[in-house]
């Protein structure tokens, strides 16, 4: 692995010398990370694997935990924060797993690490693509909840957006990271639950404590706490996971 | 593989502080059961404390902080006994966490009524143990030596982060765990001879857990030897 590493560059290296002035210029890191999370979005587009069964497992455990509880007993209003919470947690680990796994065909990964790109940029590239998938789960559950559930939160829609953003910013975070270190394991699909879930606790608590906060119209500041310690999460876990991308990836 | 990590020791089937230790945690127990006061309010249940206690506090400060500590520094050296260090602090302190759930409960159903609570300290000592079976998990996964040990490494540090989120998060519940009554500000509010057998109690899990490690880490050095001897790698 490590030997076809070192050839591959170095053989574009000593043709790229050759011809000096046809070399091309390495793309920065914001360019190399979005060249890498538009492909990977085209590729998701084009066959629709991951997201699909995201969707379908999402939209699926809405209507299951309808079933799951006695709407007579429980009020809806209680228990959908906590549910989509849940919900959405179990359906982003489908996406995250794959945002690695798909280099593994013909070892693209290899020529992803021979790039001449900084490795910041292919776990930003991979987190991108992750998180328009998580989002994009999130954009039609939802919807989808609020309607079979009947519930009434038209006015708090905004500020749920938001949380939904901050908390697919750390779910992704971590999860792409631990696809990354997964994938390379053996029983990887295995795996990723169990070293993602303890992870994404904090992340599901608060995210889920200021929604139902949110929908029951409690005041702005009881959801504070929650959101500061959504984004200091944000902060501490995107920039560590970054950083820890680079030593997984130093072959 | 590194030359200085292959000293050979001379190989010693059972080692003398493991012994040591598991005599001194007989030794604190009968002391604790026989040669104790009974606690006025809560009787006999308070006995777990003895064995409760101490391996909370190796568990959760000195095993996983050894294991955060040798996770970072091998980021930092690349030396493998720093990652043999890591995954024999990472195994033993599963044991301590793992009699810290089971003693817990049993203490809990009589004196507070219930097997488990949603408390903060429970919680987070839940999912510590939880991060530290999947970063056994995660070892046993990985083949090759060198990645093992920095995929360990990274997930060993990234635990640590985690700890002050999960403390933060979980903590907004009530929580209904005893206060500490030892290590606080003020005097201990323990008996004299309670404390004495808490402090001897503690004295013995912690030779236990380092003949514990102490062996861990030998058996890793063996191993990496033997694999290293093999050539598998």
């Amino acid at each position: 692995m490590s030997a076809d590493l070192i050839t591959g560059p170095t053989v574009v290296a000593t043709e790229a010398t050759t011809r000096e002035e046809h070399r091309p210029i390495p793309p920065s890191l914001v360019t190399a990370a979005w060249l890498i999370a538009r492909k990977d979005m085209v590729v998701e587009l084009r066959t629709r694997t991951a997201l699909l069964a995201a969707l379908a497992l999402s939209l699926l455990s809405i209507v299951i935990f309808n079933f799951a509880w006695d709407p007579t007993a429980v009020a809806a209003l209680d228990l959908a924060p906590g549910l989509l919470w849940v919900i959405f947690t179990f359906s982003g680990l489908l996406g995250l797993h794959r945002a690695f796994g798909v280099e593994q065909a013909d070892r693209a990964m290899d020529a992803l690490l021979g790039a001449p790109i900084p490795r910041t940029a292919i776990y930003a590239g991979k987190a991108l693509g992750n998180l328009a998938l998580v989002l994009l789960v999130q954009l039609v559950s939802i919807p989808a909840a609020l309607v079979v559930y009947n519930l009434e939160i038209a006015r708090v829609i905004l500020p749920l957006g938001g949380i939904a953003l901050l908390a697919g910013i750390g779910l992704v975070a971590v999860g792409t990271l631990f696809g990354a270190m997964t994938t390379s394991t053996r029983a990887s699909e295995l795996l990723l639950p169990v070293l993602a879930l303890p992870f994404f606790v904090p992340v599901v608590t608060a995210a889920a404590q200021a929604t139902a906060r949110l929908m029951g119209g409690r005041p702005v500041n009881e959801t504070i706490g929650w959101l500061k310690l959504l984004a200091a999460y944000d902060i501490i876990f995107v920039v560590a996971c970054a950083f820890a991308y680079t030593v997984i990836a130093d072959e | 593989m590194n030359p200085s990590s292959t000293t050979s020791r001379p190989t010693r089937t059972i080692d003398g502080l493991l012994l040591a230790g598991l005599f001194a945690v007989a030794g604190a127990v009968t002391r604790a059961i026989w040669f104790t006061p009974v606690e006025a309010r809560q009787g006999l249940a308070q006995k777990i404390f003895y064995i409760h206690v101490p391996s909370a506090f190796i568990a959760l400060y000195i095993a996983f902080g050894l294991l955060a500590v040798s996770s970072g520094l091998y980021l930092w050296l690349r030396d493998p006994r720093l990652d043999r260090m890591a995954e024999s602090a990472a195994e033993v302190g599963l044991v301590y966490m793992s009699v810290v759930l089971l003693t817990g409960p049993i203490w809990g159903k009589t004196v507070w009524g219930t097997w488990w609570t949603w408390d903060a300290r429970l919680t987070l000592t839940l999912f510590l143990w939880f991060i530290v079976l999947g970063l056994l998990l995660l070892r046993q996964s990985i083949e090759e030596r060198t990645m093992r040990a920095r995929y360990s490494a990274v997930l060993g540090l990234l635990a640590a982060l985690l700890v002050p989120f999960i403390h933060l998060s979980v903590y907004l519940f009530r929580t209904l765990h005893p206060r500490p009554i030892v290590l606080k500000p003020s005097a201990p509010s323990l008996p004299g001879s309670m404390l004495t057998t808490l402090l001897i109690s503690f004295a013995a899990f912690l030779l236990l857990f380092i003949g514990l490690v102490r062996t861990r880490y030998r058996y890793a050095t063996s191993r990496d030897e033997l694999l290293a001897a093999e050539g598998t790698e």
